[in-house]
């Protein structure tokens, strides 16, 4: 992003873009990613309550919300999301942190 | 166009003058902390609000940081919102005052100039102002309730213009003039409002159509580039002030600038002035005048922005000048009002001496023969005489 | 109000991904679970600290709400200043069309540990006195973390900070937590509680009831930090979940006075056991040291036991 000149700003330093954060991409902070495997997913969302970052992608269309993935751009690899999804107790992991390749 | 108005003579304090414009204003909010000598203003309008007389919504804080904090919240939110202090009260809140400025935030203040601690004193000085002097406000003093009335109307107009956006405050001296009944013309409440008109916003808190984030965290890429265009705010409010002060004589019949001339035309001789004392310094120039002794009097009325290039016109040509200062700058080199105006008139090609003189710290008499010590001294300094750059007045030392 | 993830997953995301938080950070999740409660018509007030900090880093803003920071004291006051320039616009009839139309207007304010148990008492003190519709949301992770992980009234006893650091004479703070939110129970207010990011669900449904007491609320959020407590990244709710177990931070309610505890742990789990897990209570455990250990067990089963004797006697 070009750094604008103070003529082109708002006064008073307001920002009135609102959440315009998603542009700022904090996926490159990761050192380990998480891998969905979506055949052992219940879609129990916790993932997505859980996640500090808003990076779980969920489809809600349907009538029971669907787990789709990891929203690359902003994850930032902390691994709550694995440690929170229930399957994995069952030894069904449905999150497993790997290390990113990059 | 004279679009003169009824207006009524009345007897009121200058607390109760300030508090009668802030309520004509039909402010949305006011916060406050009470604080001697403001608090009676404040009970005026708290009285106000209690009968009915203003719609406001009062925040009854419990600190003045508290009083300017909720005031940058009610501003932020589109409201317009007073407040009122005084000395140690407006230094609690300091760190906010900037950031009413910093956030183009135009919330109007009552301050009722008081002296800093310590030692604790309740009497006037202008060291609470002074000591706020460079955080973004409107500095507008006065000499008595009929100012402190006219320019607590005067300083809306300015500060919501769009083209300047900036918090105001109207200085007048604790006690002096905030306990002193003073007769004064006031205009009735609708004429008052027709002058200072609605409030409009430029952003606000509440609309979430349209959301906005107030005060994030600036850091070396963009700070600088809000200071600028907060800086670029500052030379607009002359014009803007000049077109308020004359649509206001043009309805009142009185007439405001950033300072005010008396017996100035073909004076030699000049003292600079600020507040209340203004009037004890007026009857002495008078007996000089009478005497034959070419003294005039400028009574500094907008400190901020500071009037540089108006002063440096009006001041030229002289042969000396004393400059008073209610406050005292600790380890500085002259008061505030003295160092700014020697600044703002350096390199002009006629320029006089220029002579500070503190008095009335923490409320101290400012007396006839104060005003004639100095004048005595200016004939002094324009004849050749030493006289000192740094004098104190009325102080037993 | 259908409390179920299938419901909740459907409410937008207000706080947005591309905040700086730290990664595995429980305050940026707790912000974020907030406003899918409280919705977009919400202004929102932040304290200087982490969270303000991370969210609001110019140009870019996380929130997509109005958003207000002044500084770290006063967030409190601030909030109450939106709050009451909202009740004035609607007696005049001029607010902005949104908010008009808008079923409720929330006002939040957020602060940390230091912005809220320290510097910013005063005025969430003097906001909750005068009975602003307000919600003041305390996220406390018993320290100071954005300054640089410093002791605050909120850091547990023994637990090393930058400024009580463990040392061979010193052991890490040698004091107590207060308990805020007794002293905010105080205050009388219609709505007082404690929960975490764990427990999403009383989490969601204590900010409801906070927005819709009619008057101040204070909840207070517990914000496991990575960083100054020293756990791995990922754990951070299961941090927040045995804080729960080991009755370190019970899940309780005010309601107009009576206390109501959400949920009583079967069988309480050592406070070792939680401690244990995190590095500023590394030295603790040294030998020598075994009576700060009781000391810390002794303190969180009294708090307990004061808490049921507060819930009975209000029930009573
Ligand atoms: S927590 Fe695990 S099982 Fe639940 S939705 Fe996420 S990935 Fe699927
Ligand atoms: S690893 Fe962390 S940031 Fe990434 S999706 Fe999982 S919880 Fe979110």
């Amino acid at each position: 992003m070009s750094l604008k000149r103070a003529q082109e700003l708002p006064d008073a330093g307001i920002i009135t873009e609102a959440g315009n954060a998603v542009d700022f991409k904090t996926g490159d902070w990761r050192t380990y990613v998480p891998q969905f495997h979506e055949e052992n997913c219940i879609h129990c969302m916790f993932c997505w309550i859980y996640c500090p970052d808003s990076a779980i992608d969920v489809d809600t269309s349907g009538d029971k919300p669907q787990m789709k993935g990891i929203l690359l751009d902003h994850c930032k690899g902390c691994g709550i999301c694995a440690t929170e999804c229930p399957p994995a107790a069952k030894g069904k992991a449905a999150l497993v942190m790997v290390r990113e390749e990059k | 166009m004279t679009r003169t108005v009824n207006q009524e003579l009345t007897a009121l304090s200058g607390n109760e003058a300030v508090a009668y414009a802030f309520k004509q204003a039909r402010p949305h909010v006011a916060s406050a902390f009470p604080i001697t000598p403001q608090t009676e203003m404040m009970h005026k309008f708290a009285d106000f609000v209690a009968n009915g007389e203003s719609s406001a919504e009062m925040i009854l804080v419990e600190s003045e940081h508290s009083a300017m904090s909720a005031a940058v919240g009610s501003a932020a939110s589109g409201a317009r919102t007073i407040t009122a202090t005084s000395s140690a009260g407006f230094a609690l809140m300091w760190e906010i005052v900037y950031i009413a400025a910093s956030l183009r935030l135009p919330i109007q203040m009552a301050l009722v100039n008081r002296a800093l601690s310590g030692n604790i004193n309740i009497h006037c000085d202008h060291s609470d102002s002074m000591g706020g002097r460079d955080a973004g406000w409107i500095h507008h003093f006065c000499e008595n309730a009929q100012e402190a009335y006219d320019a607590g109307l005067i300083n809306f107009r300015i500060g919501e213009h769009m083209d300047v956006r900036l918090p105001a405050m109207v200085n007048y001296d604790g006690f002096i003039i905030s306990h002193k009944e003073d007769a004064l013309y006031m205009l009735d409440d609708e004429a008052a409002y027709d002058f200072v008109g609605p409030y409009k916003h430029k952003y606000t808190l509440l609309d979430p159509a349209n959301p906005v984030t107030v005060g994030p965290l600036d850091l070396t890429d963009y700070y600088f580039e809000h200071k600028y265009s907060q800086l670029e705010a500052y030379p607009r409010v002359f014009d803007v002030a000049q077109e308020v002060f004359d649509e206001y004589a043009d309805l009142t019949g009185r007439r405001y600038g950033f300072y005010e001339e008396y017996k100035l035309d073909d004076a030699d001789l000049v003292m600079v002035i600020l507040g209340s004392s203004a009037g004890t310094a007026k009857d002495v120039v008078d007996e000089y005048r009478e005497k034959g002794v070419k003294i005039g009097l400028l009574k500094l009325r907008m400190f901020r922005p500071f009037p540089a290039d108006q002063l440096k016109s009006v001041l030229s040509g002289r042969q000396a000048i004393a400059v008073l200062d209610r406050s005292a700058s600790f380890g500085g080199w002259g008061g505030p009002v003295f160092t700014e105006i020697r600044s703002a008139l350096y390199g002009t090609a006629d320029q006089a001496p220029l002579h500070n003189w503190i008095y009335g710290l923490g409320g101290r008499d400012f007396e006839l023969g104060h005003a004639a010590e100095v004048i005595d001294a200016l004939q002094k300094i324009a004849s050749g005489g030493e006289v000192p750059t740094l004098n104190l007045l009325g102080c037993r030392a | 109000m259908a409390l179920s993830l299938k419901e909740m997953v459907k409410h937008e995301d207000l706080l947005t991904g591309g905040h700086r938080a730290c990664a595995g950070c429980t305050g940026a999740n707790i912000l974020r679970q907030i406003m899918l409660t409280a919705g977009p018509n919400t202004v929102m007030g932040g304290a200087t600290g982490c969270m303000e900090v991370v969210t609001t880093i110019y140009p870019y803003t996380a929130w997509k709400n109005s958003f207000i920071h002044s500084a770290f004291e006063n967030v409190a006051a601030t909030i109450s200043g939106a709050e009451t320039a909202y009740r004035s616009l609607q007696k005049h009839g001029e607010l902005p069309q949104a908010a008009a139309d808008a079923e409720r207007m929330n006002f939040i304010a957020f602060g940390g540990d230091g912005g809220t148990y320290d510097i910013g008492i005063q005025a969430l003190s003097g906001a909750m006195e005068r009975g602003h519709r307000m919600v003041y949301v305390c996220y406390d992770n018993g320290a100071y973390m954005n300054t640089g992980i410093q002791r605050s009234s909120a850091t547990p006893f023994g637990a090393h900070t930058s400024t009580a650091p463990a040392g061979s004479v010193k052991q890490g703070k040698e004091q107590d937590r207060k308990d805020l939110t007794e002293i905010l129970v105080a205050h009388n207010i219609p709505y007082v509680a404690q929960t975490t990011p764990f427990h999403w669900k009383d989490l969601a449904t204590k900010v409801e009831k906070a927005l819709s007491c009619g008057g101040p609320a204070f909840l207070n959020i517990l914000m496991p930090c990575t960083v100054g407590w020293g756990f791995p990244m990922e754990r951070g709710m299961q941090i927040a979940k045995e804080a729960v177990e080991t009755n370190f931070w019970p899940l309780f309610e005010v309601e107009d006075g009576v206390y109501k505890i959400n949920k009583k742990p079967k069988e309480r789990k050592p406070i070792a056991d939680w401690m244990k897990e995190q590095a500023r209570f590394r030295h603790v455990f040294k030998p020598g040291n075994e009576s700060m250990l009781e000391h810390a067990q002794q303190w969180v089963d009294q708090q307990w036991d004061l808490l049921l004797k507060r819930e009975t006697m209000t029930n009573m």
